[in-house]
């Protein structure tokens, strides 16, 4: 085999390999984080210590889909349908119906973030975001 | 050693028919798309039927991964010496056996993303999880022992302690593999149709026809593309095997059809009488199954005289009729007649869609582009190095080749190849 | 060092396998805890069975048409009109449909033709629970079978297994033939199995299944394991029919005809 063919075969190679990171690079989507969005009806009525998330906000961001995880577990397989948070307040372990009470904007919250992150969880197949309600087709 | 099967003495007519199956896979793909985007609803499988075509088709396949056992359990059990030239056969015919297998169960899957659950989720009261272990670990065996053992032959070498160990090792598994496909039925209440202890020895029987059928049919085809010879005792061997194995597989169709008919429970009766008769006006499979009982008749008629069976032009009839017989009662109608009485007592007809059956057939170009390639690199490699397994090539043929091997070593421009084919072409003709 | 192929393979096969391990080790993001906990869920260790009885005496078919469209309106049922595809969590049937091995060829047609209620029978040894290759359907601790959506790979082995007809497939998208979704309750994809969940998600929060509230006393509901529960006194002191009982799913659905 020629030199050239081997050489010509190896940057194929490389090229192939590496297509999650220049598809990435390439993507619209790249660019600065994304800036979510807070200002829903809900979530602009909490005020002083009302005003968190079920967990801190840092870890959420960082492990919101590990809590999702776990909630639907538990919730769905071991019938616990109540979380009891870090600070000891109590939620009903819903995406539907505890998660999106707050963040109402699905657009601007949740999809805003997983298309910056190249990410496309399923969720939405099945639990209804806030802007799907009163009709589908 | 693989490029053998890619480079070395291949022809136009191969690569055109590389093209015309990667074509059909293309076409079969499309229609896999298309299932997927529109969902279920574009196949014939209702919510009385649940199962169709596709896990039909996985049944068949595995009894014909698990056939080729019939060569390698006497070959390293019994020291039958003249199945040696085609144990590889047998191994290799394995695997695009198992990988159409998993692809018709990839293909029925609803949610494939979440394939692997069944593994993460691993589930040993449930049969499916039995099939999802021991059909990749029989792939792997052939795929090590095969490769193996024709490397071996490669390198003019025996094989190593270590392959005979795993060739013995994989003939439980090659047995497991369908007993766990049988049981995947034979545990169901209220489907008669599999609600059967013979289940798993019927298909085993019928594996064991079927798998050695397809082998002499393949032995039959490469001597008549490439003068590869099997041997004559081994093609005797195992068409006794066939006809031992086919007898005793209608022998349990029959034994089906006594228990239903002279016990006269209705709900036993029910499938056969679809299948075979017809029931409640339904009849859709009749036709099918009386092309069953003919071919099954004309196998056995072949199959068993010693006469008929060792000669080989109706012996290779008998294997076509033996293997498309089997293909009609195990994979078309077998999952189908089971399921077709509801359990509200009701008959539900099955209609087979185009894109079933594209995907079907992508699914069977897929398993025979990887059987091209397997048999094709057999082949090569006993062409190299097997003199006697070819005794057609003799004289021109060898002499060209020594002509060719020299000029190579020497510098001198190489022949074109073509022109070595049609020399032993001529040699044949005449 | 000579290197020859098989050395390379080797060498290039143990570098790979390292490197693995080693990013495992170092992504703590691998293996994130949640740190909070659960509350007791009611009734988890009691000795809580659920069983229903449907009195075919008070069920008539406004009753039932009523309990249906309730519960598929509730649980986003989609509505497909196709047999072949058709997705159900209760629906009617007749008699003889119902109860293949109780009927004789001279049964009157009044009995024969009656309209029946449908529903899981939320079997004690139940066959899909049995078959499933991932625990995607599972019987929890009061009884319930459920079914896990999230884990469902669609191999409909539990279809071809139930010997109720009581699961049905999403052949097609259910949000295509839903003219109204109810944000309480998720939908299902396509491409996984569902049926009636006994209102496991009312049950938790101590409320009775939609359909033993719409049937207005024609369904009682409750625990089979106490004696003194309404549903075991109805069982006692009626003549009470399941469902193909000879198949040893133990049924928990009884029926009064």
């Amino acid at each position: 085999m020629k030199k050239t063919n081997i050489i010509i075969g190896i940057v194929i190679f490389a090229v192939l390999v590496t297509v999650p990171f220049w598809s990435a690079i390439l993507s619209p989507a790249n660019g600065a984080a994304p800036e979510v969005s807070f200002d829903t009806p809900v979530i602009n009525q909490l005020s002083g210590d009302n005003y968190k998330c079920v967990e801190d906000v840092e870890w959420m961001r960082a492990h919101h889909m590990d809590l999702l995880n776990d909630w639907k577990v538990q919730v769905v397989r071991d019938g616990n349908r109540v979380y009891i948070s870090e600070d000891g307040t109590e939620y009903l372990a819903s995406l539907q119906n505890t998660c999106f009470e707050c963040h109402s904007n699905y657009e601007d919250f949740c999809l805003k973030c997983h298309t910056y992150s190249n990410v496309n969880p399923t969720c939405w197949e099945c639990h209804v975001e806030p802007t799907v309600v009163g009709g589908a087709k | 050693m693989i490029e053998k099967a890619l480079v070395k003495r291949t022809t136009k007519s191969y690569w055109a028919w590389i093209v015309f199956l990667l074509a059909l896979i293309a076409v079969g793909f499309a229609a896999y798309i298309y299932q997927m985007t529109n969902g279920f609803a574009v196949t014939g499988m209702s919510r009385d039927i649940s199962w169709g075509m596709y896990i039909g088709h996985l049944t068949f396949f595995v009894g014909v991964a698990a056939g080729g056992v019939m060569i390698v359990l006497p070959y390293y059990l019994h020291d039958v010496h003249e199945y040696g030239r085609i144990t590889v056969v047998g191994e290799f015919l394995a695997i695009p056996a198992i990988i159409m297998a998993l692809l018709f169960v990839v293909v029925d899957i609803g949610s494939p993303m979440k394939l692997f659950n069944v593994y993460l989720y691993y589930t040993p009261h449930s049969m499916l999880c039995w099939d999802a272990t021991v059909l990749p670990i029989y792939l792997l065996l052939n795929l090590i022992v095969g490769y193996s053992v024709l490397q071996a032959e490669n390198k003019g070498v025996k094989y190593g302690k270590v392959i005979r160990g795993l060739a013995i090792f994989s003939i439980p598994f090659a047995f497991s593999i369908h007993i766990v496909t049988a049981w995947l039925y034979a545990g169901l209440p209220s489907r008669h149709y599999f609600l059967t202890a013979m289940l798993p020895a019927k298909f085993l029987a019928g594996a064991f026809a079927t798998g050695p059928s397809l082998i002499i049919l393949i032995c039959f085809a490469l001597n008549k593309l490439t003068g590869f010879d099997a041997g004559k005792k081994a093609i005797d061997r195992l068409a006794t095997t066939i006809a031992y194995a086919y007898t005793a597989t209608i022998f349990m169709v029959v034994c089906e059809f006594f228990t239903a008919f002279y016990s006269n429970v209705p709900s036993h009766k029910a499938a056969l009488q679809y299948l075979y008769a017809g029931l409640h006006g339904h009849n859709q499979f009749v036709p099918l199954m009386m092309l069953f009982v003919v071919l099954a008749v004309v196998t056995l008629l072949i199959m068993i005289p010693r006469q008929t069976r060792t000669n080989y032009k109706i012996l290779g009839f008998g294997c076509a009729t033996a293997f498309l017989s089997m293909y009609i009662e195990k994979g078309l109608t077998f999952v189908i007649g089971g399921l077709s009485e509801s359990p509200f007592g009701e008959i539900v007809d099955y209609h087979v869609t185009l894109p079933e059956v594209l995907i079907i057939v992508g699914i069977f170009a897929i398993g025979i582009l990887l059987a091209s390639i397997l048999f094709k690199l057999v082949v090569v490699v006993k062409k190299d190095m097997d003199v006697n397994a070819f005794p057609q090539e003799d004289r021109a043929g060898l002499a060209a080749r020594y002509l060719a091997e020299y000029n190579a070593a020497n510098g001198i421009v190489e022949e074109p190849k073509a022109a070595v084919e049609e020399a032993a072409e001529e040699t044949k003709a005449e | 060092m000579e290197m020859n192929r098989r050395k390379f393979l080797k060498l290039g096969t143990a570098a790979v396998a390292g490197l693995g391990a080693a990013a495992a080790v170092a992504n703590p993001a691998v293996a994130a805890a949640v740190n909070g906990s659960y509350k007791e869920a009611p009734g988890k260790r009691s000795n809580v069975t659920w069983g229903m009885v449907i009195d075919m005496n008070q069920m008539d078919e406004a009753t039932l048409s009523k309990c249906i469209e309730v519960c598929h309106k509730y649980h986003n049922v989609p509505n497909i009109d196709t047999k072949k595809d058709e997705v159900k969590w209760i629906w009617p049937e007749t008699f003889e449909h119902l109860f293949l091995d109780e009927v004789h060829e001279k049964m009157g047609e009044k009995y024969k033709g009656k309209t029946f209620m449908t529903i899981c029978n939320h079997c004690e040894e139940p066959v899909c629970v049995r078959v499933c290759p991932t625990k995607a359907t599972f019987k929890n601790a009061q009884g319930v079978v459920g079914m896990d959506m999230h884990r469902c790979i669609g191999c409909r082995n539990c279809m071809a297994a139930c010997p109720y007809g009581a699961r049905s497939f999403n052949f097609k998208n259910p949000r295509d033939y839903l003219d109204e979704i109810n944000p309480t309750y998720p939908t299902r994809m396509k491409g996984v199995v569902e049926k009636c969940n006994f209102c496991s998600e009312r049950l938790a929060v101590g409320e009775l299944p939609l359909c033993v509230e719409a049937a207005g006393g024609a369904i009682v509901f409750g625990d089979i394991n106490d004696p003194n529960s309404a549903v075991s006194k109805k069982i006692a002191e009626n003549f009470t029919l399941q469902r193909r009982t000879n198949l040893g799913t133990k049924p928990k659905v009884y029926y009064i005809v």
